[in-house]
Order: structure tokens, then sequence, then C-alpha cells
């Protein structure tokens, strides 16, 4: 006998692994990986958020401070990218279902464009940091307003810490997103997702979502900890 | 007999499917992963237990004479990471697990077989990069990395080992995150969870660990890296940075790594308990969710480690009161083994010499936490040689017996050969005397004021030194037998049928070694769990034979 007794039928079914009974387990188990993965991310990025949220808490001063001088309107415009971004992969989901290829290539395309605007535009708001010693380490120096309560030089350092951990680790996030979507609209264009097989589409489109969420929960958090008029 | 015998050497199965280097190092097949990570996981221990030779050697004279201070450092360092993540993290459930999970559920692989390939090259990368930090530099914080030292003093190679420690936890997490979407989606007809064996329960507990702790450790490492090398100050006292969050965020993961350590063993004695009283294994629902119940407390008792190191009292009488409660689970898993021993059939074969090993020290090395739970007592030991006799009896005394019984239970499954069963009995026998030559010294040691992590100490403390010393070389040989008559066995082994044991449980069901697709049909479960009230008795199966 053999060892690989694959019924005839499914070997018929592009895209199945030969280790699935059906496309419906393999959808499952792919979709349920995924999630689970995402939760790990949460523990992930998690650690830094509880840090941010214990320094926020000793040191409101110095975070309001630090947060003040965050690039306000370029980092709502970003924000404004990334949701374009999490709206053109929700379309490029249900463009694969329908089988629509080229509306599926010109979404996912569109996504890695946004992707990319929204990595340039933080690349340009990290070279202000350089410019403005607001990178932690031997240079920094935080000019404080003479409006402002006196500035701590560590504990604003500490902000601008977590500030490069945080986005820096979004960053990350992006970069491989924007690989990822690389290798899903080449699958697509050469046609490999039909409506019956897009679960890469689908999986791909999660880990988006959840790297605009981080996104959305790291700029208030960031940008918008004390903005109200001073003096 | 005979020509049964020779039809199953020329069957084809997953070893001899193919041949190559490249048929192993690209394979997808999670038996073959298994073994890849066998075998680098033994070399790891080896390295880490060669380390731990050194420290005894070095202790064996109150002077230190064999090396000094700072290599001492190093030495216990490299021990302590090479152990907890290179072999007592991933022993079990990379080997063990790998191997048996999908047999267990009647799967033909792991859901993801590449991620399962990818883990083992997360663990390779992550291993290369810290044996390259441990020969340019080394690395003297302790397994612990603790900041400031780590991250502002130490002189040595933080960044890179630090890193190593990192990708390494991507395959603790890869495999994680396989074991639990295969047991939710690839279950074979009929084995719902309530015919789960046992050891999938702790493996699917340790999996939930895995998941949700390393994540934690990642981004901690991360920061302490970033930190050293990128001048970042999260942890940074001299700008208002807080040791003490280190502190936390390290062991959120690090106590549950302990657990991520133990689970699967108390899974592999589930199996070999039951399996050799022929009985079906007493209260299942009990030792089912005890597993479950120690993965949920176990995220709560972390700050246990840190109860000397600056913290509120109440905090401290919570994180107190939560470490007596993480007991209750063991110890229903300890009674219910022992129960299951009550009125069965016992027979003294290697793996349940190792499963009574595993019982009894960890035992030992449970309620010995309870006495460092308690607050007063903690104060007393904390960081003496107490503390490192109680947790090398949980991790070396319950994983590593675990991790040697389920590989002598399995051993037939894996290679289609018998060890040989009186060299088993002797090893197992070794390895229980050695390690408690070696490790109980230590209580007494810790408990009369020995701190630990020193080169040197007063004389009046010499002669248990010696004694744990000469333990820890008894210890070695006991280790070393069982690789030798297992390579030897691969060759000279006598060939192993089916269900050499005439277990309960999928995996004996299926030929020895299995073939690559593990099952020639898909199996239908229609019995219950361990069901050994229905099958004959060990040894009227012997006397068949």
């Amino acid at each position: 006998m053999s060892d690989s007794p694959a019924p005839l039928a499914l070997e018929h079914t592009p895209g199945l692994q030969h280790h699935f009974a059906d496309m419906e387990q393999q959808r499952n188990a792919s979709s349920l990986g995924m999630w689970i993965f995402l939760g790990t991310e949460i523990m992930f990025f998690g650690g830094m958020f509880l840090a941010y949220l214990v320094y926020r808490m000793w040191y409101f001063n110095e975070f309001a401070a630090g947060s003040r001088t965050l690039n306000l309107p370029i980092g709502a415009v970003n924000t404004a990218v990334l949701i374009c971004s999490s709206l053109t992969v929700a379309l490029s989901v249900r463009a694969a279902q329908l089988g629509k290829r080229m509306l599926l290539v010109t979404l996912l395309v569109l996504t890695i464009l946004f992707g990319l605007v929204f990595l340039g535009v933080k690349a340009y708001e990290w070279n202000e940091k350089f410019t403005e010693h607001h990178v932690p380490g031997y240079s920094f120096h935080f000019k404080q307003e003479s409006t402002e309560k006196p500035v701590d030089q560590g504990r604003a350092q500490i902000f601008f810490s977590l500030y490069f951990a945080m986005t820096g680790m979004h960053a990350l996030h992006m970069i491989i997103g924007v690989g990822i979507f690389g290798v899903i609209t080449w699958m697509a264009w050469r046609g490999r997702f039909t409506p019956e097989y897009h679960t890469p589409v689908e999986i791909a489109g999660l880990y988006w979502h959840f790297v605009d969420i981080v996104w959305i929960y790291l700029f208030p958090l960031l940008y918008l900890i004390d903005r109200r008029p001073h003096g | 007999m005979a020509t049964a015998v020779s039809i199953a050497a020329e069957r084809e199965h997953y070893l001899n499917k193919e041949y190559g280097i490249r048929s192993w190092l690209l394979t997808t097949d999670h038996k073959r992963i298994a073994l890849l990570y066998l075998a680098s996981i033994t070399f790891f221990f080896f390295i880490g237990g060669f380390f731990a030779l050194l420290i005894r050697l070095e202790l064996l004279t109150p002077a230190g004479d064999l090396v000094q201070a700072d290599t001492y450092n190093k030495l216990f360092t490299m021990h302590g990471v090479i152990m907890v993540f290179f072999f007592l993290i991933p022993a079990v459930p990379a080997v063990l697990g790998n191997f048996l999970v999908p047999l267990m559920i009647g799967a033909r692989d792991l859901a993801f077989p590449k991620i399962n390939l990818l883990s083992w090259y997360c663990y390779i990368a992550g291993g290369i990069l810290v044996l390259h930090a441990m020969l340019t530099g080394g690395l003297d914080t302790g397994w612990t990395f603790y900041t400031p030292f780590s991250t502002a003093f130490s002189n040595t190679a933080v960044v890179e080992a630090g890193l190593g420690v990192f990708i390494n936890g991507f395959s603790s997490i890869l495999t994680g995150l396989n074991f639990i979407v295969t047991i939710h989606r690839m279950r074979a007809p009929g084995l719902t969870w309530s015919r789960l064996p046992l050891f999938l329960w702790s493996h699917y507990a340790t999996s939930v660990i895995m998941l949700l702790g390393t994540p934690v450790i990642a981004i901690t490492l991360v920061l302490v890296v970033l930190e050293r090398a990128f001048h970042l100050g999260i942890f940074d006292p001299t700008r208002g940075g807080d040791p003490l969050l280190f502190q936390h965020l390290f062991w959120f993961y690090s106590h549950p790594a302990v657990y991520i350590m133990i689970l699967p063993s108390m899974g592999v004695v589930s199996e070999i308990v039951t399996c050799f009283s022929r009985k079906r294994v007493f209260g299942y629902y009990f030792v089912a969710m005890a597993s479950i119940g120690i993965a949920v407390i176990g995220f709560f008792v972390w700050a246990h480690h840190m109860f000397v190191a600056g913290m509120s009292l109440y905090a401290a009488l919570i994180f107190s009161i939560l470490s007596y409660l993480v007991a209750v689970p063991s110890a229903i898993k300890v009674f219910n083994w022992t129960a299951t021993l009550y009125k069965g059939s016992v027979s003294f074969s290697t793996p349940m010499l190792y499963a009574f090993g595993f019982i009894g020290l960890f035992t030992m090395g449970g309620l010995t936490g309870l006495f460092l739970a308690a607050l007063g007592i903690d104060v007393h030991v904390t960081d003496t040689y107490f503390v490192v006799a109680h947790f090398h009896y949980i991790m070396v005394g319950g994983t590593v017996m675990g991790y040697l019984g389920g590989m002598h239970y399995w051993w037939p499954k894996i290679s289609g050969r018998l060890y040989p069963e009186s060299w088993g009995r002797l090893a197992a026998l070794i390895v229980f005397l050695g390690f408690n030559l070696t490790f109980f010294p230590q209580f007494i040691l810790g408990y009369l004021g020995m701190p630990r992590r020193y080169w040197q100490y007063p004389p009046e403390f010499q002669v248990l030194n010696v004694l744990s010393t000469a333990g820890s070389t008894i210890l070695a040989v006991g280790y070393l037998l069982p690789m030798v008559y297992f390579l030897w066995s691969m060759r000279y082994g006598k060939l192993a049928d089916d269900n050499p044991w005439n277990a309960a449980g999928l995996e004996w069901k299926t030929t020895s070694p299995p073939p690559t697709f593990n099952f020639e049909e898909t199996p239908v479960v229609t019995w219950e769990a361990y069901n050994y009230n229905e099958l004959p008795a060990l040894e009227e199966v012997r006397v068949e034979r």
C-alpha cells in the first residue's frame, strides 16, 4: 500500500495542502492561526504599553511636554493615510471573494502605496527628532518652553525612548506588512486567488488591520497627551 | 514472526522514505523536525551540562582555584541561558510534542508544517548567536539579564546573547501556535475534547503559556538591547527609569516559563503511569483541568521572585497567596497519579521508573516551593542554594525525568527499535541517585546560608559541596548512558512491533516507525481515552511474544 493514499478528488482542489481534509478545514486553521498570532502581538506591544502607562503616571509633566513637541498635523495626516489603507485592504478582500482580479491587484497596490507613504512620513518625523536633539543618548537636550513646568532631562528621555521604541516597532511591523502585501499582490497578479481560495488575502488583511489598530492607539497616546494651550 | 519483522524492515516509513541532508534540512514532516530538534537539543544539553560540571568542579574546594570570579560568573550564566532557553523550554514540546501531537489526534501533520520547520531554524539561529556570544566575550548577567547591570555595566556580549534568546523565542511561539491550531482543527473524527490524551491537554496548556508569555520577554529583551546599543533609557535609573519594571516584565514570562518546562513532562507522566498500571487514569477531568489551572494561575505568581526586590507588602501578600494556590492543581496531579497506581497492575519498566522519579522529585521541588512562597522564609533563603536546589528539583528532577521517561516510552515508535531494557533501568536508577546526591545537599547548604552565584565559600560548607560535586559526576554518567544505548539501538536494537507496551492511544495504532503521513487512512475514534480495562495486561502480551 502507498504511504500517501490521498483521495483523488482532493488532489484536484487547487491550493489544498495534503494534510488537510478539505478547504474548509484549511481555511479555518489558517485564520485561527493568524488570530492567535495577533494575540501574541498584543502581548508583544503590551509590554511597551505597560511601560508607557507606568512612566506616564509617574512623569506626566515630562510626557506632556515631550508630546507637545511631536508634529501633530503630520501625525494626523499619517493616521488618515493608515485608515485609508485599511479601507483598501477591506475592499481587496471583497474583490478577492468576488474574483475580480484587476480590482484586487489595484486595491493591493494602493494599500502598499499608502503603507509606503506612512513609512516615508514617519522617516521624516524621526529625522526631525535627530535635528531637535530629541534622540535619547548623549546628545539629548530638551529645550523647554518658558511657560512649562520645569522638565527633567532624564525623564524626558524616557518619553522619547518609548516614542522611538513604540513607533519603531510599529514601523517594523509596517515594513513586514508591505513585504507580505508585495507577495500577495504578485500572487493576485498571477491569478492564484479565486472566490473559493483567497485565504492568504484574508489573513494578510487581518495582520494589516492589526498593525493599523496599534497605530490608532499609539497616535493619541503619544501625540495627544496634553495639548491644552499653556500660559 | 521472522517474516513479519523482515517485512517491517523493508516497509517504507518516514525514516527511510528519503535519504540525504536536503531531505532532512528541508523536511516539513513533523516527525523528522522532531528528530532535528532531538539532535540539536541534545547538543545544547551537553554543552549546558559541561558548564554545570565546571561549576561543580570549582565548588569542590572553598577557595576559588579552578576559575576566576569573572569566569565563574560567565559559567553559571551560560549554563542557565543554555539550559533554560535551549534545552528545558523546548525539550518535551519540540521533540516529543512535535512527534506525537499529530499522531495522537490522528492527523497527517501539524496544521502549518512549513512554520514548524521555520521554528527549528529560529531555534538554530538563536542558538548560533548565543554560542557565538559565548565564545566571543561570554555573558555574565545571570540568565535573568537584570538591568541596569546588563544594560550599563556588564562588559560581555549582552546584545548578541539577548538577540539570540529573542530569536529563539519565535521557535516557542511558532510551536505553540501550531499545537493550538492543530488540536483545535485537526482532530480525527470521534476524538472529542473529553477523549483527548492528557499529553495533549498538557501541551495545549503549555502552548497557551508559550503564546501569551514569550512575546513579553521578547519585547523586554528588545528594550534591553535597544538600551545597551542605542542608549534608550526605559530601565535606566539614572534617568528615572525603573529596573523593577524590567524584573516584573522578565518574570511575567520567566515564571510561567517554569510551567512551560514542567507541564509537558506532566503530560508524559500521565501517559506512562496509566499505561504501566494497566488502569484508566484516575480522575481524567481533574488531571486535564489541572493543566489548564496551572497555566492560568501560573500567570499571576511572577512577583514571588521579587519579594526582597522592593515591593509593597500588600502586593507581596497577594503574590504569596497566589503562589500557594498554584500548588493545588499540581497536587491534584500527584494525588491522581498515585491513585491510578492503586490496585493497578504495576510494572517497573524503564519509562515507569522515570515516572516514579518524576513524581518523587517533583513533589520535593513543589513542597520546597511552598517554603519559598512563604514571605518570612523566603527572605531568609532568597538567593541561597536552597532556591537553587528547589528549582533544580522542578526543572531537572521534574522536566528531565519526564523527558527521559517519554523518550524511552516512545522510542520504539520513533525509531522502530527497542532500547535494551536492563540498561534502561540501570540508567534510570543512576540518574535518580546521582540527582539526589547532587541537589539534596544544596537544600541544607542554602538553609545554612550559602549564597548562590559565588565561586568561593567558607570552609565549613565543604563536605556538602563535595557530596554535591560527586553526585553531579554520577548524574553525568546517568545522562550519557541513554544517549549511548539509544544510538546503539538504532542499529542493533530489536525491531519493535507497532505497540510494544500494548498501550492505548492513536499513536500506537499506526506502524513503528510511522509512514510519512502517519496513518494509512484517517482513524475514527469510538473509545474513551485510556481504555486499559479493555486491553490485555502487559505481562500477557509479553508471554505471547
